[in-house]
């Protein structure tokens, strides 16, 4: 049985789904009986959820467009 | 006028009408993976682009054909940059887990949402701050993972990195961030702000 301690260190990943099909299977064993490793687990899904949201708005601003446009206009053979 | 329609749809597009409506995924693309130079950043690519134009066979798939080469030109930046990566041992982390820190720390006391409340304590521009902050490195495996959804080997692909060089970094990225957001809260007294409302 892997300690709570190896089981955070993979949560990642085992919500990633690339862990190795053995030490996925023991993560899920231990988040069978392990209560506090079920609250990192899903404190480790919200976090994915924040990052995602948090960074992915990222906007162009207008001058900027701008300026890309008349580079990609100027671009030439 | 309906025969200028027709004549855009029969001729292939021009240059400038691929990539300009990706321009928005581009340069956020960009400013995750190279903070203030992401116009520069885009530029590139797009210069790169222009270049590889006949290589893109379906118009279709120019969005994830140009986010392609502007991770190339992020990583070819990387290696040319005189300065070697600032790499992180794991033994600098210890075991810090976020969500302990912030169940032991227990900034909110008088909140069942704890972690939540945490998390509300950062807008966008405090996330960008703090992934701005960590080393590329470990920031680029991260957003193209979790922000832009790409799968670990396709960034080991366009990367030029073992997969196992990827795994490891994202592993180093995501304690990081988890301090980084920590340290980041305290150091801007978000916690002190919240804890006097």
């Amino acid at each position: 049985m892997i300690t709570c301690a190896d089981a955070v260190r993979q949560l990642w990943q085992y919500l990633d789904e690339t862990l190795e099909p053995d030490a996925r299977e023991k993560v899920g064993e231990h988040l069978a009986f392990c209560r506090q490793c079920c609250g990192e687990l899903e404190f480790a899904q919200l976090l994915q959820d924040f990052l995602r949201d948090r960074a992915s708005a990222e906007e162009l601003p207008a001058e900027v467009r701008n300026r890309l446009e008349r580079f990609v206009a100027e671009l030439k053979p | 006028m309906q025969d200028e329609a027709n004549a855009t749809m029969d001729r292939p597009l021009t240059f400038a009408e691929v990539v300009t409506p990706c321009l928005p995924r581009l340069y956020a693309m960009a400013r995750r993976l190279a903070g203030g130079d992401a116009e520069d950043l885009v530029q590139e690519a797009l210069l790169r682009a222009y270049r590889a134009i006949g290589q893109l066979r379906d118009e279709n798939s120019a969005a994830g054909w140009l986010g392609a080469i502007l991770i190339n030109a992020f990583r070819d930046r990387l290696r040319s940059a005189k300065r070697e990566p600032v790499e992180v041992s794991m033994e600098d982390f210890g075991d810090f887990s976020l969500y302990r820190q912030i169940a032991t720390e227990d900034p909110f006391p008088y909140s069942d949402s704890l972690h939540l409340d945490f998390m509300g304590l950062f807008g966008r521009d405090d996330v960008r701050a703090v992934l701005l902050g960590l080393p590329s490195i470990y920031r680029a495996p991260l957003v193209l993972r979790y922000v832009d959804g790409y799968a670990t080997k396709e960034i080991a692909r366009l990367l030029e990195l073992p997969l196992g060089t990827v795994l490891a970094q994202l592993h180093r990225g995501r304690k990081l961030f988890e301090r980084s957001l920590w340290e980041y809260a305290e150091s801007e007294g978000l916690l002190t702000k919240e804890a006097s409302r």
